[in-house]
């Protein structure tokens, strides 16, 4: 069997999943009757016509009439690095604080661009973190935890 | 007359210094967010969405409308001068406007971008202002059937409006429904989908979703084209369009308004369709239709004028329906929500001094944009030199400390990346975010009237075609799939969109 459309085709089979997943967790809740639903009706019946819906899109993928397309290459270097620093923020910013933390968040995640340069992302990190300290802290007064948790500064 | 009252209400509110002040800082982060490519207005809605929560309902509201219109400004500065649209509903700016450029016409195009602009949002102002009160009084007569109805239409019209495809995006609108139902049933007080985790029991947050679906995959796609090909043209020229342009951009600034404003008000319409739209128009009115593509001013100015005017009577429905027409019409409605005033028709009984402020300051805004962009285009074209490794750890940091000021929650954060790489693989598939984010914000309020309408007609699922006014609104909707699916406006559809690959 040949995939055509192998954009549509994974979408479908994702969605179909996804359909089905919410239909199963569904029936955990009481689904009750139409005039008096439960918490578990209206996501049930969501969750099968997302997968009817899907199943439609996954086959007509396989359609001699479809049009082709592939699906592009995921690039997971770039993947890891920004949404791996972006965790790492999230991480490190109740025992490191925010300014070291957001400097690490510059600069580890600048290391996701072809172009990167120490210099460059080092002083982009110094300059956020003022920025971030002129606008979101003293600006808006937002509350962060600024310093690492073992000075004992906040 | 009652509107001039209202309308002078509307200024008393907008005239203040303290939302005047809100007004132009939305428009200068608006324009910022426009000018760079690569940020679009949702994520940038969203991230801010957490900074208003301090602001008075109006002045947040106000800020938020800024930052919205002021984007369309900002993004035809892009398409003009670097052949690049700053965010979509520039695209087809770019066909015309940057030609314009190339022949030593940039500052022309700029003026004639703004002036188009301009007197679109001054129409389009006008427009809700008098269309939105008789609007609200038919929408003080739905029930929950109605309202159901309402929203199905508004969602799959929202698609069917939009490029791509069809069923995908539906799979997209369900998706977010669902995505709707995690966290507590109002109803039972039962927790839905939440794992077991605390955090989740409020349900997720749409600005986490639109963050991390439109911003960080965003911003994933942008690192992959290694090709930065830019291209800025630095001599601006003289700023005034000469005659022959006026004359030439004129008609189509006005007829790019009245389609813009019409297609604003259907769901999904919004900017980039009219944009299609008024340049597809023009080019058939249009006596020398090969000079198109190639600098004709009618080319730049129609389909300037007509995203404007789409992006302000997008409005509407939200204003006087409660139902958003498109992604950032759905954050708008989230912003509303945070400060306790339900969107619908009870909005300008209720709330007359947001309501008509709110109006009166789009007007205000587009007058400051103008202001605000000619003499400053230096300064724009200095920042979009800026360059993308500068730019995106930025847009990142911004993202991070906005998720997390939403509930001071570093849950949050993961949660944001977890929908940044799933955007990333939704990107990779060609499924849009815009109707999942529509979905997400309507799914509980859709559930809601869904039940209601059920339980006063005792279970009985006619009561959504007996009911006339629900009846019209789903046939509606049924015509409006149908008429997609025929082969022939099928590939009209697809004609319209072909320049946005």
């Amino acid at each position: 069997m040949h995939i055509r459309n192998k954009q549509d085709f994974w979408a479908g089979l994702m969605f179909i999943a996804l359909g089905l997943g919410f239909a199963l967790g569904a029936t955990q809740y009481q689904m009750g009757t139409a005039a008096r639903m439960g918490p578990g009706y209206f996501p049930f019946w969501l969750g099968i016509c997302l997968a009817l819906l899907a199943l439609v899109v996954t086959l007509s993928s396989l359609s001699r009439k479809t049009e082709e397309t592939e699906v592009g290459r995921f690039d997971f270097k770039i993947l890891a690095i920004v949404i791996g620093t972006v965790i790492l923020f999230g991480l490190l910013l109740r025992p490191l604080g925010l300014y070291a933390s957001l400097f690490i968040l510059v600069v580890g995640s600048s290391m996701a661009s072809h172009e990167f340069n120490w210099k460059v992302s080092v002083a982009n990190g110094i300059f956020l973190v003022v920025f971030c300290w002129l606008a979101f802290i003293k600006g808006l007064g937002l509350i962060f935890p600024l310093w690492p948790s073992f000075l004992g500064m906040n | 007359m009652e509107l001039l009252d209202n309308l002078a209400l509307g200024f008393s509110v907008a005239f203040t210094l303290e939302n005047l002040t809100y007004a132009l800082l939305g428009c200068i982060l608006g324009t910022l967010v426009g000018v760079l490519p690569g940020l679009g207005p949702v994520p940038t809605i969203a991230m801010l969405l957490p900074i208003t929560y301090v602001l008075p309902p109006v002045a947040g509201l106000i800020m938020l409308a800024g930052i919205y219109y002021g984007t369309q400004y900002g993004g035809s500065t892009t398409a003009i001068l670097v052949n690049l649209p700053g965010e979509t509903s520039a695209v087809v700016t770019v066909l015309d406007g940057h030609q314009m450029a190339r022949n030593g016409r940039a500052g022309a195009a700029l003026a004639l971008a703004a002036i188009g602009s301009f007197f679109a949002g001054t129409v389009a102002t006008m427009l809700i202002a008098a269309f939105a009160p008789p609007l609200a009084e038919v929408a003080f007569k739905f029930g929950p059937a109605e309202y159901f109805s309402l929203m199905v239409l508004g969602l799959v019209g929202a698609v069917v409006l939009a490029s791509g495809s069809l069923p995908k995006a539906i799979c997209m609108i369900l998706l977010g429904l669902l995505l709707g139902m995690v966290g507590t049933d109002v109803n039972s007080g039962v927790a839905r989908y939440d794992f077991g985790i605390p955090e989740l029991q409020d349900g997720i947050d749409f600005a986490i979703v639109a963050m991390g679906v439109f911003g960080f995959a965003e911003i994933l796609s942008n690192l992959e084209q290694k090709e930065n090909r830019v291209d800025i043209t630095d001599k601006v020229g003289q700023l005034y369009p000469n005659r022959q342009e006026m004359r030439e951009a004129a008609p189509a600034i006005v007829r790019g308004t009245a389609l813009g404003s019409a297609l604003g008000i259907l769901p999904g319409g919004g900017s980039v369709l009219s944009a299609f739209a008024s340049y597809t128009l023009e080019k058939k009115l249009s006596k020398n239709p090969e000079r198109f593509g190639k600098g004709h001013p009618a080319g730049l100015a129609g389909p300037e004028s007509a995203n404007n005017a789409g992006a302000q009577t997008s409005f509407i429905p939200l204003l006087t329906l409660g139902i958003p027409g498109n992604a950032v019409m759905a954050l708008m409605v989230g912003a509303m929500t945070i400060h306790n005033i339900q969107p619908g028709p009870q909005v300008m009984s209720s709330h007359p001094e947001l309501f008509w402020g709110l109006i009166a300051s789009m007007w205000i805004g587009n007058l400051m944009l103008v202001v605000l962009n000619l003499p400053l285009i230096g300064v724009w074209i200095k920042l979009l030199k800026v360059p993308y490794r500068i730019l995106f750890p930025a847009i990142l940091v911004f993202c991070t400390i906005g998720v997390y000021s939403l509930n001071y929650n570093t849950f949050d954060i993961f949660t944001t990346a977890i929908f940044g790489i799933i955007g990333y693989i939704w990107a990779k598939l060609k499924c849009e975010g815009a109707p999942l984010l529509l979905g997400l914000v309507l799914g509980p309020m859709m559930e809601e009237n869904f039940r209601r309408a059920l339980l006063l007609s005792r279970g009985d699922y006619t009561t959504f075609v007996t009911r006339p006014l629900s009846a019209t609104l789903l046939g509606l909707t049924v015509i409006l799939v149908i008429l997609v699916a025929l082969p022939s406006i099928r590939k009209k559809r697809e004609e319209t969109f072909v320049e946005e690959d």
